[in-house]
C-alpha cells in the first residue's frame, strides 16, 4: 500500500509533475473515495440495489400489482398461491390453471382445486382496474394479468375477502417503506438541530437537552411507541394517523443523533475555522448551517441509513398491535393482523408472506446501512 | 465501588422524576379517560352512556380532579409501594403487576443468558476460522436473524407448531392444563412453553454478540500479546481461549446495557404474539382502556428496570475489566 504522504515525498524528491494517470489516482474528491469503497462492498452493493428496486416498486405499485389492494373476489376466498405454467404440449405458454370450487361435506369448508382443463392465459401488459399513477397519471394498463375480468390470478393467494395478497402487498409497500424514511427524516432535523446546538453551545442549553434525552433513553422503546400511538384518537383520518405515526417514531429516534452529533460538534467547535467565522461576524445560525452541519453530514447519512431498518421494523409492530396504521390504509403491519389467527394461519399459511417483505426489505437496509458506514469511514483503506 | 453505585443510584433520583412525570403526561394524552371508554362500552353493549353516567363515574374514580392533582397523587403514592387502583380490573395496580413483571424479567433473563451461552462459542468459532465455509454459513444467519423481528419469528413459530407439530404454542401451559395441579406433566409443559419462547426472543441479541464477538476477538488475535503467547509455546487453544477471548470478551458487557431495553420490549411484544402473562398484552390493554395507573406504572417499572439493568451492566463491566475505573 503507498500511502498519500509517502507518494507526496516521492514526487518532491523526483522533482517531476504528476502524470495523468497518477493525477487520476491521488486527487480524487472524497465522494469518489467513500464511492470507489462503497462499489467494492459486494454485499452493500446487493442491498441498495434491493432498496432501490423496493422504492421503485413501490412508486409504481398500482402498475406492478395485478390489481387494487381492495378489489374483491367474491368468489375466490383463501385461494392458495397459483403457480404459472410457462410451457403447454412443449410450446412456450404462460398460463394459469383455472379454479374449481369444492365444498367438503363435513366441515363446509371451501377449497379450490386446480382445474387442468382450464388454462387461463397470463399476459404481461393487460388493460386491468383503472388507477393513478404515484397519484397523479391515470392508467390501466398492468404488468401481468389476464384479459378476462371475471377471472383472478393469485401469485400470492387470496385473503379472507378475496382480495389478491401480491397486490396489498406491493401496495402495502407504498406506507410500510416511507413511514421509515419519514421517520428518519424527522429525527434528522430535530436531531442534528438540538444534537448541534447542544455542543455547539454547552452550558445550560446542552444540559437541558442531555437531560431530554436521558430522559426518553430510559424508557425500553416499544412500550413507549405503544403508550404514545395510543394516544391518537380513533376517528382522526387515515392520512393524519400516517403523519403522527412517523412523529411518534422520530421522538425516540432523534436521540440517538444528537448523542452522536453533539461528541462530533464538541470537537469541532475547537477549530479554527469556527474561530475564523466567528471573528469575521457570521451568526450562530450561519456557523451551525454552514460550517458544522456539512462537516457531520457523512455521519448524519451513516446513522439515518441504519436507522431506516428499525423504523420500518417498528411500524409493523405498532400496527400489528392494533395503535398503528388502520384500515382502509393497507401496510405490512395490517396484512399481518390477519395472520395473527392460528385457524386462519393453518388454513391459509400464505397470509405470513408479508413476513417474507418485510425481511428483505429490512436485510437489503442493514447490508446497505454496513456498506455506507464502512465506505464512508475515512480510515479505511482503498 | 459502592461510592461509585451510590453516586448512581443517586444520581437515578431527578431522571426517574421527569420519567414519571413524562409518563404520567403520555398516558393522559389520549383523550376521554376511563369513563368515556365505559360510557361506550356500555352504549355499545345497548346500556346507557350518558354524560350523568360519565359524571358519576369520573367522579367515582377521581378523574374530575385535575391532571397535576392525580400525578401528585399517584407518585406519593408508587413511593409508598401504592401503585393506584386498576379500573379496568377493580384491583390495585400492584398485585396485578408483580407476577407479570416478574415474569418479563424472567423471560428477558432467561433470553440474554441464551444468547450470551450460545454466542460466545460461535463467535470464538467464526473468528478462529475467519473465511471458512463455517464463518460464513454462520455470519450469514446471524445477519438473518438480526433482521427477523421476534414478534414475526413468534407468528412462524405459531403457525409451525400449529401445523407441523399438532400443538397449540401460545400461553404458557396448554388449556386443557391450566386448572391443573403442578405434576410433572404440567411443568414439562410449561418448560415447553418457555423454551421456544425464551429462544425466539433471544435470537436477534444473538445475533449481534455473534458480530462483535467475531469481530473484538479478530482484532485481539492480531495484537502482541497473543504473538507472544504463541511465540512461548503455548498451545493455540490456551492462546484462544485464556488470552484473547478474556480480553476480547469485555466490549460484550456494556453491549449488555443496549441489549435490554431491547430484550424488554421484545418480551412485550412477544407476549402479545404468543399470549405469555407478560407485561405485554396486559399493558396494551391498559393503554387501549384509559386503564391510567395501570398503564402509567407499567411504563415507570419498565423504564426503572431498564435503569437499574443498565447500571448492573456498568458495574459488571468495571468488575470484569479491572483497565476500568469509574472514580
Amino acid at each position: 500500500m503507498t500511502d498519500v504522504a509517502s507518494v507526496a515525498e516521492q514526487l518532491a524528491a523526483d522533482q517531476r509533475p504528476l502524470t495523468a494517470a497518477e493525477d487520476a489516482r491521488y486527487g480524487r474528491s472524497q465522494i469518489q473515495l467513500i464511492w470507489l469503497r462503497f462499489i467494492r462492498n459486494r454485499a452493500a452493493l446487493v442491498g441498495g440495489a434491493v432498496v432501490v428496486t423496493l422504492y421503485l416498486v413501490a412508486a409504481f405499485a398500482n402498475f406492478v400489482a395485478p390489481y387494487d389492494a381492495d378489489q374483491r373476489f367474491d368468489a375466490d376466498i383463501y385461494v392458495s398461491p397459483q403457480p404459472i405454467y410457462l410451457i403447454d404440449d412443449g410450446k412456450i405458454y404462460p398460463h394459469v390453471l383455472g379454479l374449481t370450487l369444492t365444498t367438503d361435506p363435513e366441515t363446509l369448508r371451501r377449497s379450490y382445486a386446480p382445474d387442468p382443463t382450464q388454462k387461463i392465459p397470463v399476459h404481461v401488459l393487460v388493460h386491468g382496474t383503472p388507477y393513478r399513477l404515484l397519484g397523479l397519471i391515470p392508467g390501466d394498463v398492468h404488468l401481468l394479468g389476464v384479459d378476462r375480468p371475471d377471472i383472478g390470478v393469485f401469485l400470492l393467494g387470496t385473503d379472507r375477502q378475496g382480495r389478491d395478497q401480491l397486490s396489498r402487498i406491493l401496495m402495502g409497500s407504498q406506507i410500510s417503506l416511507t413511514i421509515g424514511l419519514l421517520g428518519v427524516f424527522l429525527s434528522l432535523l430535530i436531531g442534528s438541530l438540538l444534537g448541534v446546538a447542544s455542543g455547539y453551545y454547552g452550558g445550560a442549553i446542552d444540559n437541558v437537552i442531555q437531560r431530554a434525552i436521558e430522559v426518553i433513553r430510559s424508557f425500553p422503546s416499544i412500550p413507549l411507541w405503544m403508550a404514545l400511538a395510543a394516544a391518537f384518537p380513533p376517528h382522526w383520518p387515515a392520512l393524519q394517523v400516517y403523519f403522527a405515526i412517523s412523529v411518534v417514531l422520530s421522538f425516540i429516534g432523534w436521540t440517538w443523533l444528537a448523542r452522536q452529533l453533539r461528541g462530533k460538534v464538541l470537537a469541532l467547535r475547537e477549530e479554527e475555522f469556527v474561530l475564523a467565522s466567528q471573528l469575521s461576524g457570521a451568526s450562530d445560525l450561519r456557523i451551525i448551517l454552514r460550517h458544522l452541519i456539512p462537516n457531520v453530514t457523512g455521519h448524519i447519512i451513516v446513522i439515518s441509513t441504519l436507522a431506516v431498518p428499525g423504523m420500518i421494523l417498528a411500524e409493523t409492530a405498532l400496527t400489528f398491535l392494533g395503535i398503528g396504521i388502520r384500515p382502509p390504509l393497507v401496510s405490512w403491519g395490517t396484512l399481518l393482523q390477519d395472520a395473527t389467527n392460528i385457524q386462519t394461519l393453518a388454513h391459509a399459511p400464505w397470509l405470513l408472506s408479508p413476513v417474507a417483505a418485510i425481511v428483505i426489505a429490512v436485510l437489503a437496509f442493514n447490508f446497505l446501512g454496513d456498506g455506507v458506514r464502512d465506505a464512508a469511514d475515512p480510515y479505511s483503506v482503498v | 465501588m459502592i461510592a461509585y453505585i451510590t453516586r448512581r443510584l443517586l444520581g437515578m433520583i431527578p431522571t426517574l422524576f421527569l420519567v414519571s412525570i413524562l409518563t404520567f403526561v403520555i398516558i393522559q394524552l389520549p383523550q376521554g379517560d376511563y369513563a368515556t371508554a365505559l360510557a361506550a362500552q356500555a352504549a355499545g353493549s345497548g346500556g346507557t352512556g350518558d354524560e350523568a353516567f360519565v359524571q358519576a363515574i369520573r367522579h367515582q374514580y377521581g378523574l374530575d380532579q385535575p391532571v397535576y392533582l392525580r400525578y401528585v397523587t399517584w407518585i406519593v403514592g408508587c413511593l409508598h409501594g401504592d401503585f393506584g387502583y386498576s379500573f379496568e380490573w377493580k384491583r390495585p395496580v400492584g398485585e396485578l403487576i408483580g407476577s407479570r413483571l416478574g415474569f418479563t424479567i424472567l423471560l428477558s433473563v432467561l433470553a440474554l443468558a441464551f444468547s450470551w451461552i450460545v454466542a460466545i462459542p460461535i463467535g470464538i468459532y467464526s473468528a478462529t476460522h475467519q473465511y471458512s465455509a463455517g464463518d460464513v454459513g454462520l455470519t450469514t444467519l446471524g445477519f438473518l436473524g438480526l433482521s427477523v423481528p421476534d414478534f414475526m419469528l413468534g407468528l412462524v413459530y405459531l403457525f409451525v407448531a400449529a401445523f407441523f407439530f399438532n400443538a397449540s404454542a401460545s400461553g404458557l401451559v396448554s388449556a386443557d392444563l391450566e386448572q391443573a395441579p403442578w405434576t410433572l406433566a404440567k411443568v414439562w409443559d410449561f418448560i415447553s412453553h418457555l423454551v421456544p419462547a425464551v429462544i425466539i426472543l433471544g435470537v436477534a441479541g444473538t445475533a449481534q454478540l455473534i458480530r462483535i464477538m467475531r469481530g473484538n476477538l479478530l482484532e485481539t488475535l492480531g495484537q502482541q500479546f497473543v504473538t507472544t503467547a504463541r511465540a512461548k509455546g503455548l498451545t493455540e487453544r490456551t492462546v484462544v481461549n485464556r488470552y484473547a477471548v478474556r480480553v476480547a470478551i469485555n466490549p460484550l458487557i456494556s453491549v449488555m446495557g443496549m441489549q435490554l431495553p431491547n430484550l424488554i420490549s421484545g418480551s412485550i411484544i412477544l407476549g402479545v404474539v404468543l399470549s405469555l402473562p407478560t407485561t405485554g398484552p396486559l399493558f396494551l390493554h391498559a393503554l387501549q382502556n384509559s386503564d391510567t395507573y395501570l398503564a402509567a406504572t407499567f411504563l415507570l417499572l419498565l423504564a426503572l428496570m431498564l435503569m437499574l439493568g443498565n447500571l448492573l451492566a456498568d458495574v459488571l463491566l468495571a468488575w470484569a475489566d479491572p483497565r476500568i475505573r469509574y472514580d
